[in-house]
């Protein structure tokens, strides 16, 4: 494995670990709190073990995303020196205002972890929000940062060299808003159905039913609202990225050819020598009413961009229909939702019904990477858009591959754990927050 | 506006340290304890550090942060030529930090605790030890990116007796502030007392590691003795920090809990101003290369007063919660340990 093809790899695997600890970390606590709510106000003592339960998890998440968030810090350095010392006095300021909103997360969850029936009750709530709150500003932080690559701004480049730097600038860029909204949108969509979707599992196994109810109420209600806002963001998105960057759209269209009502071409293999696309299903000028709004207007296809300025098409193509594949279906399982909520309540409890959670577990987080994937590859071979590139950014050491070996390792062994830590505290529920008897008394 | 920068900078480092190095001393102290104790230092440790240990690891982010923010050249150099142990240290803390949460929220307290305590206890000395490294390395003078072949730009650039010396004795401190902290996390007299010898003999290693150092120096021909002692402020650190020794055996025979953790703390410190001062502003000191300046290799002006401002309005929410978190623990664990003494 070569270093370069090596550095974006161990890049890829850091952030495709790290993204889902972080969505995980950052909705929880909003989960946790409604439950706590629901205990403060009502006083029903499984609200109360369903939020100890889920502060558990809250904390395993958290502590691991920090941990891989610290890694990512160094990383950026330790794999793109180059890009570093250019970008980090540009876009180094969403880094700086994480740093804060990071740490008042850690603080508000000491308080909250470690809280209980020691302050008033309605401030250990408060910071159990706080948590939440801090948690979600981080992670639109990060993701303006992100933006910021997609769409350089806040500086001058003239011969090489960054002048005129403005930071507040560089961090409110063209990109931040449409990113932000469409990954905030995704990690409460991903982890309401992923969260749902476990306690739906235990349901259907008729242990702690009450228990499980309660909970599965709580995150299918965060899940399928973002899960149906989800499609109007990524049509904002797209059009922005129509408008920003054309080779990303053409390279996740697979849209090789400059073309007035241009067709949206669904699922297909594109040939890159070919350039075509084969077994697709194609919808005339569909692409250019979703890119632009009108069913006439020319879509720059991939023609139009110069050899070495060209992303790779197999990958943001086939990962773009993957994303916006799983959010139809997700959106199509929240309206079977609300439905269900608003005229037929025995669904609620019907097998086929929580089995359609079931199946939607990995959905939320399939289209996450996917998504990522789609922008981060799709803005090859730039690692600034249109300023530097990937590749005379990497480090100049050797031996990268060794590195990503032993990250894989490394992240590998880690998922495996906090899988087997989920697993024994999901089947330790009835021991710990849930006992039989708390059941009787509730029932 | 820069100043304000490397005075958070500065305080960054200085509060990983202390805080985040008795941390680390927390797993170290289980090294050097057998049998029955290692339950009680264990149970104690994970009852002091458990809230707060979050807070902690973010010290380290903010200084990195701070650096690639404000001193890219400084980031970009550190993380080309000490890539390696930067690489290993990064693993120690990934063990540690997943080692500790896992063996705290394991719903099921078996046989994988064995597994979850050996690599606590192994990552928190290995990463010290590689910070110790990186930060010998960042002033011994053998960074050069410039170097034609890969060890002397990628190893040797770090791999020499100075660093490893300097790697011994950051283990040895974090021991020593840890067991020093711990004295007045004993919930009876004999744990007391046990934290006591403990703490008798992590000074005697720090003590010896420290002169490790120096010996380490002289082999490399690095000017340790002129950096220390060459200037007034120094020998002085070096004189307060011997007295505040005395006074500690004093404060630890007097069973005080607070005075010992002060006394420790500004030891650290001292530690940390003799050998700093001399180098400042200097960061980085390169082989046949202008050395890098936390004064000439900053950011343009509008990032280091952008960044300024977030560090301090970052203080404004982040210091008072910070001190209310501390307080409240430390309120409830004395009125804990008075419960449990009366």
């Amino acid at each position: 494995m070569d270093d370069f093809l090596a550095a974006r790899s161990q890049m890829a695997l850091s952030l495709g670990f790290h993204i889902i600890f972080s969505c995980i970390g950052m909705v929880m606590p909003f989960f946790m709190s409604v439950s706590h709510f629901q205990w403060l106000r009502h006083g029903d003592e499984s609200y109360k073990n369903l939020t100890k339960a889920w502060s558990k998890g809250v904390a395993i998440f958290f502590a691991t995303g920090a941990v891989s968030g610290t890694v990512l810090s160094f990383e950026l350095g330790l794999l793109w020196p180059r890009f570093m010392e250019h970008a980090g006095p540009i876009f180094g300021m969403p880094f700086s205002l994480e740093g804060t909103a990071f740490f008042i997360e850690a603080i508000a969850l000491g308080f909250f972890l470690y809280g209980w029936d020691k302050f008033n009750p309605w401030f250990h709530w408060f910071t159990g929000v706080v948590v939440g709150v801090s948690g979600l500003a981080s992670g639109i932080l990060v993701v303006s940062a992100n933006a910021w690559m997609n769409s350089p701004s806040g500086f001058d480049y003239v011969n090489g060299k960054y002048l005129n730097i403005d930071p507040i600038q560089a961090m409110f860029n063209d990109a931040w808003l449409s990113q932000a909204l469409h990954m905030s949108l995704a990690a409460f969509a991903a982890t309401g159905f992923a969260v749902a979707g476990v306690h739906a599992v235990m349901i259907l196994k008729r242990k702690n039913v009450r228990f499980h109810l309660h909970a599965f109420q709580i995150a299918a209600l965060f899940g399928t609202i973002a899960a149906v806002f989800q499609p109007l963001s990524g049509d904002f998105s797209a059009k922005d990225v129509a408008r920003r960057q054309p080779a990303k759209l053409a390279a996740m269209e697979a849209h090789f050819h400059t073309e007035k009502s241009a067709s949206l071409v669904l699922g297909g293999l594109p040939n890159e020598d070919q350039q075509r696309v084969d077994y697709a299903i194609k919808i005339p000028g569909m692409l250019s009413f979703l890119a632009h709004g009108n069913f006439e207007q020319e879509v720059t296809g991939l023609d139009r961009i110069p050899a070495e300025n060209r992303p790779p098409v197999v990958v943001p193509h086939l990962a773009f229909q993957i994303m916006v594949g799983l959010g139809m279906f997700m959106m199509a399982l929240s309206v079977l939702y609300f439905w269900a909520l608003w005229r037929k309540r025995q669904w609620l409890r019907a097998s086929w019904f929580l089995k359609l959670f079931v199946a939607a577990i990995p959905a939320g987080f399939i289209a996450v990477e996917a998504g990522w994937t789609v922008t981060e590859v799709g803005r090859q071979p730039w690692i600034m858009y249109g300023i530097m590139r990937t590749a005379d950014a990497v480090t100049p050491m050797p031996g990268i591959a060794y590195s990503f070996y032993l990250f894989t390792a490394v992240y590998l062994s880690l998922s495996l754990i906090v899988i087997f830590l989920l697993y024994r505290q999901i089947k330790m529920v009835p021991e710990l927050y849930d006992r039989p008897a708390q059941q009787l008394a509730a029932a | 506006m820069s100043y304000v920068v490397i005075t958070y900078l500065c305080l960054a480092i200085w509060l990983y340290l202390l805080l985040g190095g008795a941390d680390f001393g927390a797993g170290i102290m289980e090294l050097f304890t057998s049998g029955k104790n290692r339950r009680t230092a264990r149970q104690t440790m994970s009852h002091a550090i458990g809230p707060i240990w979050e807070a902690n690891h973010m010290w380290l982010i903010i200084a990195v942060v701070i650096l690639f923010v404000g001193f890219p050249r400084i980031y970009s150099v550190m993380s080309v030529s000490l890539h390696i142990p930067l690489l290993i240290m990064l693993l120690g803390i990934i063990a540690r930090g997943t080692a500790f949460v896992f063996r705290h929220y394991d719903a099921v307290k078996d046989d994988m605790q064995m597994v979850y305590n050996r690599i606590f206890v192994l990552s928190s000395a290995i990463t010290p030890f590689f910070l110790g490294i990186i930060a010998a390395s960042v002033l011994a003078g053998y960074v050069d990116p410039a170097a034609p072949d890969f060890m002397s730009a990628y190893v040797f650039s770090w791999l020499h007796w100075f660093a490893v010396g300097v790697g011994v004795f950051t283990v040895a401190l974090c021991g020593y502030l840890a067991s020093v902290y711990s004295i007045g996390e004993a919930e009876t007299e004999a744990d007391k007392r046990y934290f006591i010898r403990k703490t008798q003999l992590m000074t005697v290693i720090a003590f010896a590691a420290g002169g490790l150092v120096f010996l380490a120096a002289v082999i490399e021909k690095i000017p340790l003795w002129q950096w220390v002692f060459g200037n007034i402020v120094g020998t002085a650190a070096v004189v307060l920090a011997s007295i505040s020794l005395g006074i500690m055996a004093y404060a630890v025979r007097k069973e005080k809990t607070v005075l010992p953790r002060i006394l420790a703390g500004f030891q650290v410190t001292m530690i940390l101003l003799a050998i700093g001062y001399r180098h400042f502003p200097d960061f980085i000191v390169m082989k046949d290369a202008p050395n890098l300046s936390l004064l000439h290799d900053q950011a343009p002006e509008a990032t280091m007063n952008a960044l300024g401002w977030a560090l301090l309005l970052g203080s404004i929410f982040i210091l008072p919660a910070l001190y209310y978190l501390y307080y409240s623990f430390q309120h409830e664990a004395k009125e804990h340990s008075e419960a449990a003494s009366a």
